[in-house]
């Protein structure tokens, strides 16, 4: 278990700067993880931490030492790359032992933690196999083994399922994360798919352009995004946008769309006329006949329990998730209700929320 | 009339049977895709349509003639790969008018002119026609590449995982493109994919196979309502349909034959309060943002369940279940029809 403390940290690459001054830290036995698209600056930032690559500036502590300048083998952590290459020649318990060999370690020793390494990834029937015949899954399996025997303090992932198809991946994902929850490990792992971040995070940092956008629960990022980048990339399909030009004023509790008043969270601070977007979530869209707020159908896409439907409105596109036996036109023009509690108003030129009963001090941070 | 049609198609690659004794035919218009794992000869019958590869038996079918023996050039279709494969050295223009160009079609260049343009717009890069193929981003080269099947009139479109090279937000946007261009031009696609998803949101129909055979061909609601087999049941649906030995549910209301229940979101209900039926335990809630899964145990079985948000769920609690019309499978795995429709 460990504490990893990143301060001010950036990177530059000629004169292409990759990492731009990022602030975080991860606690003891939390699992972290950093999402973003790639180019975003996600893989420098766990270089660094691995000690692969050397800051340009800022510090990097390891449960309080500064661990900045020191070499990669010199620092207590694991590395687990994006594919995991096994040696074909040996069996299980030669590939999972491999580390420790090469740090000679006694015999004894080196059988005790691979067979303990083994137990904890529910392979320990399969140490004196060849790796060749063994399945996907544990062939995954043995390559953690791998980077678990030494029992580092904190354990690296750089995409490590990327190569794997959907259905398995959402495997590996809930193993990983019992996995580092039955070693009490500190991880920080890397990705650019949201279901993955979703899935297995405590605390997500989302990255944009060398800089974090947010830190925050998967639950807190998906209900109060700070940014419209993060609102866009978290989501599937993501937050739908409403154009509003307006002036707003603190205590505003209604804004118009096109003339249709729609109810929003007190919004906590005055705005002269600009360009705002009203941001919505998919499941927080209702059909109401009633309502002022209307559009057109204009797409479908059944997904068996729900289905998205694509709405034009005067303000912009607006998904909603239904249930599937709700019966729609395309072409139809229906009223929508939008559930107040959750939306969020951003300021469509800095992409920054506005401060809000929902997003209260949103701005900044 | 059928544009496409396999007729009782086989192949085999040494020991592998990829394909067996498949028949399958797309209207003209329709969108048609295949759904199956690795390995389960969704490939393999693209590829035997395109001519790519030769069937053991059978006989393959283009606007009712038979293509079987005809060399791929002879045969109308255009072939969209995984891997984008452009020519680096062309700009996306050149890229998209060599089809056109190809000494067997001759087109005059002010027909070339218009017809690229119009594929351009449509894939939403009319502003890049004059850059490098390799000065763009992976969705980018991925539109050129389907733009370069889009050029062509063919009488199908063969895909095969076009858009699974890139991430999620990208595939996301094509999928809907695709679908709209589609549905917009009336094209004839055949469509294979691992990915649920995309055969869901796209097929007009989907098929899905596995080992080499077509297993189920419907509609998505179909497929997803009244799959044959737990097999295809388990094909689609986030989360996974849950599927429990039938011995679980003690009350007389299960059909004879019945030896697996499938259970979906749908045919769960979760009570906080004490009532009869089985009881079950939320082992833990999993937080997907949009999507929160209740994963329940009931005696040693996992179910796994979309939360309703309406209901405060937490580890630890103990809860009622009642299942409606959940899906009922014999010990060979088919559907027992409950509905008075055939299985």
């Amino acid at each position: 278990m460990a504490e990893i403390r990143i301060e001010s940290v950036a990177k530059t690459f000629g004169t292409f700067a990759a990492v731009k001054g990022v602030d975080f830290t991860v606690d003891h036995g939390s699992f972290f993880v950093i999402l973003g698209p790639s180019g975003c600056g996600k893989t420098t930032t766990l270089r660094m931490i691995a000690g692969l690559e050397l800051p340009t500036s800022g510090r990097i502590l390891l449960d309080g030492e500064d661990v900045t300048a020191l070499r990669a083998s010199a620092r207590d952590i694991a590395f687990v790359f994006q594919l995991f290459a096994l040696y074909p020649h040996m069996n299980v318990r030669q590939n999972i032992g491999f580390p420790l060999r090469c740090q000679n370690y006694k015999r004894a020793e080196i059988r005790k933690s691979v067979e303990e390494a083994a137990r904890l990834l529910r392979i320990d029937h399969l140490l004196d196999r060849r790796v060749g015949g063994l399945s996907g899954g544990d062939r995954q399996r043995v390559a953690l083994g791998r980077a678990i025997v030494r029992r580092p303090k904190a354990f690296l992932m750089d995409e490590p399922l990327g190569a794997l198809d959907s259905e398995f991946r959402r495997l590996m994902c809930g193993e990983l994360r019992e996995l580092h929850d039955r070693i009490d490990a500190t991880s920080i792992y890397i990705t650019h798919d949201q279901l993955e971040a979703m899935a297995m995070a405590d605390c997500i940092a989302i990255m944009n352009q060398g800089r974090i956008e947010q830190i925050g629960s998967p639950q807190e990022i998906y209900d109060r995004p700070k940014t419209m980048f993060v609102a866009d990339f978290i989501g599937a399909p993501p937050m739908s946008f409403l154009r509003v030009d307006t002036a707003l004023r603190r205590g505003d509790r209604v804004i118009r769309i096109d003339g249709a008043p729609v109810e929003m969270p007190e919004l906590f601070e005055d705005r002269a006329e600009s360009k705002f977007a009203l941001g919505v979530r998919p499941e927080n869209v209702s059909f109401a006949d009633h309502s002022q707020l209307r559009g057109r159908v204009i797409g479908a896409e059944y997904l068996g329990t729900t289905q998205i439907v694509t709405v034009t409105t005067a303000g912009g596109q607006v998904k909603a998730r239904l249930p599937s036996g709700h019966a729609v036109q395309i072409g139809e023009t229906v009223g929508l209700k939008l559930r107040p509690d959750r939306l969020s108003l951003f300021d469509a030129m800095s992409g920054q929320v506005l401060s809000s009963a929902l997003h209260a001090g949103g701005r900044g941070g | 009339m059928a544009e496409v049609s396999l007729v009782d198609v086989s192949k085999r690659f040494g020991a592998v049977e990829a394909v067996r004794g498949l028949s399958l035919s797309i209207a003209d218009g329709e969108f048609v895709v295949l759904l199956g794992p690795t390995g389960a000869g969704k490939t393999t019958a693209l590829r035997l349509i395109a001519g790519l590869e030769r069937p053991d038996a059978g006989s393959v079918l283009i606007r009712g003639r038979d293509v079987t023996k005809d060399v791929p050039a002879e045969r109308d279709v255009a072939f969209v790969f995984q891997q984008y494969s452009l020519y680096p050295h062309l700009t996306v223009y050149d890229n998209l008018a060599f089809p056109l160009r190809s000494p067997a079609r001759r087109m005059d260049e002010s027909f070339i002119r218009r017809r690229v343009r119009q594929v351009a717009e449509l894939l939403h890069i009319e502003k890049k026609l004059e850059n490098r193929a390799t000065a763009l981003s992976g969705g980018e080269m991925q539109r050129v590449a389907i733009g370069r099947a889009l050029v062509r009139e063919p009488a199908v479109y063969l895909m095969d995982e076009p858009l699974s090279s890139l991430d999620a937000k990208l595939r996301a946007e094509l999928r809907l493109e695709l679908k709209r261009i589609q549905r917009e031009l009336g094209t004839t696609i055949l469509y294979v994919t691992h990915d649920q998803i995309e055969a869901m949101t796209m097929a007009d129909r989907i098929g899905v196979m596995s080992e080499g055979v077509l297993i189920q061909l419907g509609t998505p609601r179909d497929i997803y309502e009244r799959p044959a087999s737990a097999y295809v049941a388990s094909r689609l649906g986030t989360p996974a349909i849950n599927l429990i030995p039938a011995e679980l549910l003690s009350s007389g209301s299960l059909p004879a034959q019945a030896r697996t229940v499938g259970l979906r979101t749908e045919h769960i209900r979760i009570f906080s309060t004490d009532r009869p039926g089985p009881r079950a335990r939320v082992h833990w809630v999993e937080h997907l943002g949009d999507q929160n899964h209740v994963h329940l145990k009931l005696d040693t079985h996992s179910l796994v369940t979309l939360a309703d948000p309406a209901q405060e769920l937490k580890a630890g609690d103990q809860v009622s279940l009642e299942f409606i019309a959940p899906l009922y499978f014999d010990q060979s795995g088919k559907r027992i029809a409950t509905d008075g429709a055939p299985a």
